[in-house]
């Protein structure tokens, strides 16, 4: 908690109060652990590249099952960076102090994931066009990808920082996090996969994005407060 | 009023409670599984396209709406339990979570028993078939994050929220499985769309029904009053309960 004034929230409920205070706190953590988000990344690189060489190389078949290959790796990328979210913070004891501010609790985790949406989610956008290559998507097939990554990323960090603040005081709770996790995101899965499918044989694709933003709305709206309610259940101490 | 539900959620005073249900519950169960039994298997008729292997629907159906059921249930006590700090609404779902997930097993192996006679094949991705599964694996979820968190209450608090957050997803995730569904695979088992069933059929369905019901709260009963003892060992009404001999 350096980077933030003590005598901030007397001010009462101000987005400028803790909100940005607390995201760049957490960039400025990330640049001096690259290996933190970096490694995710490269994870999600590897897993990706492996599928041509499991399935073999076959432009057609490659791009028939780009869409799953690159969410899946997407999905179980964003859950391996997830389970440090929290844990660093309740470990060396700053999440406790976060959680005994004034600040909302709700503004906190807002930060807290933006931060990490920026991390894990905004790196993995800005790769889809090598991925779209090197899955042999089509342009319509990367546009499709690109739209419901952007679309679909936060509601995985959103419901991947539920899990977190769920396990935040379980020892090694990596795999319990995705056990808990991955059900939820099912539906991302589906509507992200058959979006993609969809705009390659080059079918309009407003529906499913249109449910994608709906999904995306309601986890905006509702995740926060559920994950404010799991940590001050499971952050509160050791 | 609230002196009689203060009274009811103690546990000392509802495990006498429970006891004194069970044999209530237990009776009746038995009676109706043995007329729901008898109805499907012998007294209905068969099925004009299936042929005999319809009637484990008998089993499958009634024990794929208890799978939700109890889910449901479990999260009303969940919401109990975060609300008013009851300390019987997290025995009830803790006792809860094994009974719900062992029924969701059992929708999806007699599912997919039903399913190589019917399909062809031990397994399809049949979109019912699939959020069944997802359904197990919220279940395990439940397990592994309560028996995962050292403190019980900790542990139970985090799980309500989790139960609670996942009853808010089951309609989307069976929605965009049943989308998905179509959207893959068309109409490869048509005629498991149901058709308007026989009342011959339906009556021992329904019987079966209430006799699965019947045998959750019976099992539910027995655990809870279990789950009670094992928590209230070091209270005095528990020795005295040992000591007299009444166990």
């Amino acid at each position: 908690m350096r980077n933030v004034p003590s005598d901030s929230g007397k001010a009462g409920v101000r987005m400028d109060s803790i909100y940005l205070p607390l995201v760049r706190r957490d960039l400025t953590l990330a640049t001096r652990t690259p290996s933190q988000w970096i490694n995710p990344l490269l994870f999600f690189l590897i897993a990706v590249s492996l599928f041509p060489l499991g399935v073999g190389p076959d432009p057609n078949r490659l791009s028939e099952i780009a869409a799953g290959v690159i969410w899946v790796a997407a999905l179980l990328a964003t859950m391996l960076s997830q389970d440090s979210l929290f844990r660093t913070d309740f470990e060396d004891g700053c999440l406790e102090q976060m959680l005994t501010s004034p600040h909302p609790v709700i503004l906190i985790v807002a930060a807290k994931v933006s931060a990490h949406w920026l991390l894990t989610g905004l790196p993995l956008i800005l790769l889809s066009p090598l991925l779209a290559v090197l899955m042999g998507l089509s342009f319509e097939g990367w546009r499709a990808l690109f739209f419901t990554l952007t679309l679909g990323t936060p509601i995985l960090s959103l419901l991947g920082a539920l899990g977190a603040a769920l396990v935040v005081s379980v020892k090694r709770g990596g795999v319990l996090l995705s056990l808990l996790v991955l059900p939820l995101c099912i539906p991302v899965l589906i509507f992200s996969t058959t979006a993609v499918q969809t705009a390659s044989v080059g079918l309009p694709i407003e529906g499913h994005l249109s449910l994608l933003g709906a999904l995306l709305a309601l986890s905006v709206t509702l995740a926060p407060v559920a994950i404010a309610g799991a940590l001050s259940v499971t952050g509160g101490g050791n | 009023m609230w002196a009689w539900i203060h009274r009811f959620g103690s546990p000392r005073y509802f495990y006498a409670f429970a006891g004194k249900l069970l044999p209530w519950l237990a009776v009746p169960c038995i009676i109706l599984f043995a007329v729901g039994l008898y109805l499907g298997l012998v007294v209905a008729p068969g099925d004009y396209e299936q042929g005999e292997s319809y009637r484990i629907i008998y089993v499958h159906v009634p024990s794929a709406w208890m799978s939700m059921f109890v889910y449901v249930l479990m999260a009303v006590f969940a919401t109990i339990g975060l609300i008013w700090r009851v300390k019987l609404a997290e025995v009830m779902a803790t006792a809860s979570a094994p009974i719900g997930a062992s029924f969701t097993f059992l929708a999806l192996v007699t599912g997919s028993i039903w399913g190589k006679p019917m399909w062809g094949t031990w397994w399809v991705w049949d979109a019912r078939l699939t959020s069944e599964l997802i359904l197990l694996f919220l279940y395990f979820g439940f397990m592994a994050l309560q028996s995962a968190i050292g403190d019980r209450q900790t542990a139970w608090r985090a799980a309500s929220i989790l139960l609670l957050v996942g009853v808010v997803n089951i309609p989307i995730i069976h929605y965009s499985v049943e989308w998905w569904y179509t959207l893959h695979q068309p109409a490869t088992i048509a005629k498991f769309g149901k058709p308007s069933i026989h009342v011959s059929m339906l009556i021992p369905l329904l019987v079966m029904a209430v006799a699965f019901k019947l045998f959750y709260f019976t099992v539910l009963m027995s655990r809870v009053r279990a789950e009670i003892l094992q928590r209230e060992r070091r209270t005095n009404w528990v020795r005295e309960l040992v000591s007299g001999g009444e166990l």
